[in-house]
């Protein structure tokens, strides 16, 4: 992978087990993110986005696994990790430090019974050492960063006395603390109000410039995707279908998912008069997908040969596309 | 806080008070006069009047209800018909046992269950786990009075590692006296275990799920940290009910046990106490547990202050 590379996934397989079977919930997954840039991981509900985030940071649920495909990482440090051939301990001291994730649920992904100070604080205590006084200082200075008004007092509030936002930025300083380089965000503005949203997104931002880490963001929302993304990379029933930068992604569209995608909701990418439509049918459950491409069933341009297995392929420099076709036109 | 706490002791207040009026006319609702029952079937009718003069049972009812009342406030339970003794020195000389009896049991059920609880939960559908949740519905299953006879013939009679039954006689010493409530204690604690146990397990996999405990994954510390420490505090509240709960199984428990055990303590003289109709007696016991719960009750839901900031009262 090239220098200015963080983190390289290729052909990514994820398999869950239950009621006795395997379901793939990621096929062949590949996408990589620059340094200091942002990937914007995009698709609906049941697409594989979450999945992918727990894969990385190790935290799939005890039925799931990484059947196939490598995840290969640049420590700090400059070394490259190949993160499927580390041991548990090793991925735990990545955890936090290295990557670190916030989630979607502000309101329960704090643990109740301990007070801010304390849930942040204790990502110094895991990782650096440092006594108790210092710890504090720099949880302070943290609660500031994210813009947490009277930061040495909500030091020990406990969550249930924050609103939603405060708690998204509660979380982000807990993520950000040990200064990672990659910071997986997996819908982190979906639970809350539209203007608490670009509160939160403008602070991610910020601190993205200031700690210069990248950001790998997972969100079904395209208005989102276009203000904070470089890069997006569309998934579809467990696959990447598309990746491209922002521009070319909304400007250049290649495959016709991301064309429906963009054709189906308001954004300052449509132009005026156009009405909304939507992707006729529905997603295919991932255990009994069509062979092909699996988008096949619901294109308007499917042909015969979407029934064989298609691949991510170059259509322009930096622009991937799995679909037989050269491009779709613009939506 | 205050206020709450003034409204629970005004609650326990009201508490006592009803457990002293039903526990005064359980009594009264028995068949036969104490005072004939007393003096024996050979006591002449006089002999009969000057004792329930004496004992007060010639007053109206109000009246003899009122002095209960005001007695029992001054801690006077009054005086055992069997015993020449008063109630509250009658409770008194045989507590210990039972309040060890009941420490002991509770120990040994939270130290066997909660770690099998927390483990069979982490290991959801592990060999272990449904193991332990078979032998805790069996142990919940086998009444006590059979566990401790079974414990009796092999522990004790066959390898002879614990005596067998008594409290040790007279002149016991407390170590000795303690060692006599081993058999009793597992017998009455294998039972509150089981149930222990399965309030855990189930809690814990509540809180094996949250949100906040995959966060405390992705922070990157250890799974004994994310179980023992941000898992397990959450799971305490209704462990701590489920163990406040177990206190009135306790009692009851502790009847049976001491019984089959044959020790001294609160268990056995109540029993003793309904056969020979010692009224007072149990009168007496009736008010000293119920209050007793009462007050463990008002101590688990301090408690939940302690652990929770999100209860407020």
């Amino acid at each position: 992978m090239n220098e200015d590379t963080i983190l390289d996934v290729r052909g990514l397989n994820v398999r869950f087990r239950g009621n006795g079977r395997e379901t793939a919930a990621l096929r062949d997954v590949s996408f990589s993110i620059g340094r200091g840039r942002t990937l914007a991981l995009v698709g609906e509900s049941g697409s594989g986005k979450s999945v992918t985030s727990l894969a990385l940071m190790g935290l799939l649920p005890p039925n799931g696994r990484i059947a196939a495909g490598t995840l290969a990482y640049r420590h700090r440090d400059g070394r490259v990790l190949e993160l499927t051939e580390l041991g548990e301990a090793e991925r735990r001291r990545l955890r936090g430090v290295q990557m670190s994730m916030i989630f979607q649920e502000p309101m329960s992904s704090l643990n109740p019974l301990f007070t801010i100070g304390d849930q942040i604080g204790e990502m110094l205590f895991l990782h650096e050492s440092m006594d108790a006084a210092t710890r504090r200082k720099r949880t302070i200075e943290m609660l500031e960063l994210v813009e947490i008004p009277g930061a040495a007092r909500r030091m020990d509030s406990y969550p249930h006395e924050l609103s939603g936002g405060m708690r998204q930025r509660v979380m982000i300083a807990m993520a950000m603390i040990c200064k990672p380089s990659l910071l997986i965000a997996d819908e982190p503005t979906t639970a809350l109000d539209v203007t608490i949203q670009a509160q939160i997104l403008d602070l991610m931002r910020q601190l993205q410039k200031d700690f210069g880490m990248s950001i790998l963001f997972i969100t079904h929302d395209m208005g989102v995707v276009a203000e904070m993304a470089d890069d997006v990379a569309v998934m579809y029933a467990g696959g990447v279908v598309e990746q491209a930068s922002v521009d070319a992604l909304f400007n250049d569209t290649r495959h016709p998912y991301t064309k429906g995608l963009l054709a189906s909701i308001p954004g300052p990418w449509r132009r005026r008069g156009d009405r909304l439509v939507p992707i006729p049918g529905s997603v295919p459950p991932l255990a009994s997908l069509p062979p092909g491409c699996a988008f096949a069933p619901r294109c308007g341009y499917a042909e015969p040969r979407c029934r064989e297995p298609v691949a991510l392929t170059r259509k322009a420099p930096e622009h991937l596309a799995a679909c037989i076709l050269e491009g779709v036109e613009a939506p | 806080m205050t206020n709450y706490l003034i409204r629970r002791f005004m609650g326990m207040v009201v508490v006592t008070f009803l457990v002293l009026t039903i526990a005064f006319v359980l009594v009264r609702l028995a068949p036969g006069d104490p005072a004939a029952l007393m003096l024996g079937p050979d006591a002449t009718p006089q002999d009969v009047m000057d004792l329930r003069a004496s004992l007060g049972l010639d007053q109206p009812i109000f009246v003899q209800y009122l002095t209960f009342v005001a007695n029992a406030a001054q801690g006077d339970l009054g005086r055992s018909l069997f015993f020449d003794n008063s109630v509250t020195s009658v409770l008194a000389a045989r507590a210990e046992p039972t309040v060890f009896l009941s420490l002991f049991s509770l120990i040994f059920a939270l130290v066997i269950a909660t770690p099998i609880g927390i483990y069979a939960a982490y290991r959801r559908g592990s060999a272990l786990d449904q193991s332990a949740v078979t032998t805790a519905m069996l142990a919940a299953s086998v009444p006590s009075f059979l566990t401790g006879l079974i414990f009796q013939r092999y522990l004790a009679t066959e390898l002879g590692w614990f005596p067998a039954s008594g409290y040790g006689g007279p002149d016991a010493g407390f170590l000795d006296r303690m060692w006599h409530l081993v058999l009793p204690s597992i017998t009455l604690g294998i039972v509150n275990s089981a149930l222990i146990l399965r309030f855990t397990r189930a809690s814990m996999l509540d809180i094996l799920g949250e949100n906040y405990v995959r966060t405390a994954r992705a922070k990157g510390m250890s799974e004994r940290r994310v179980v023992l420490r941000h898992a397990l505090k959450n799971a305490g509240i209704p462990i701590i009910t489920v163990v406040g709960l177990t206190f009135a199984l306790l009692v009851a428990g502790a009847v049976v046990t001491e019984r089959v055990f044959n020790l001294p303590g609160l268990g056995s003289l109540v029993v003793n106490a309904v056969l020979r109709r010692d009224y007072p007696v149990i009168q007496g016991t009736l008010i000293v547990v119920a209050i007793l719960y009462v007050f463990i009750n008002l101590l688990t839901d301090l408690l939940y202050l302690v652990i929770d900031k999100r209860v407020r009262y």
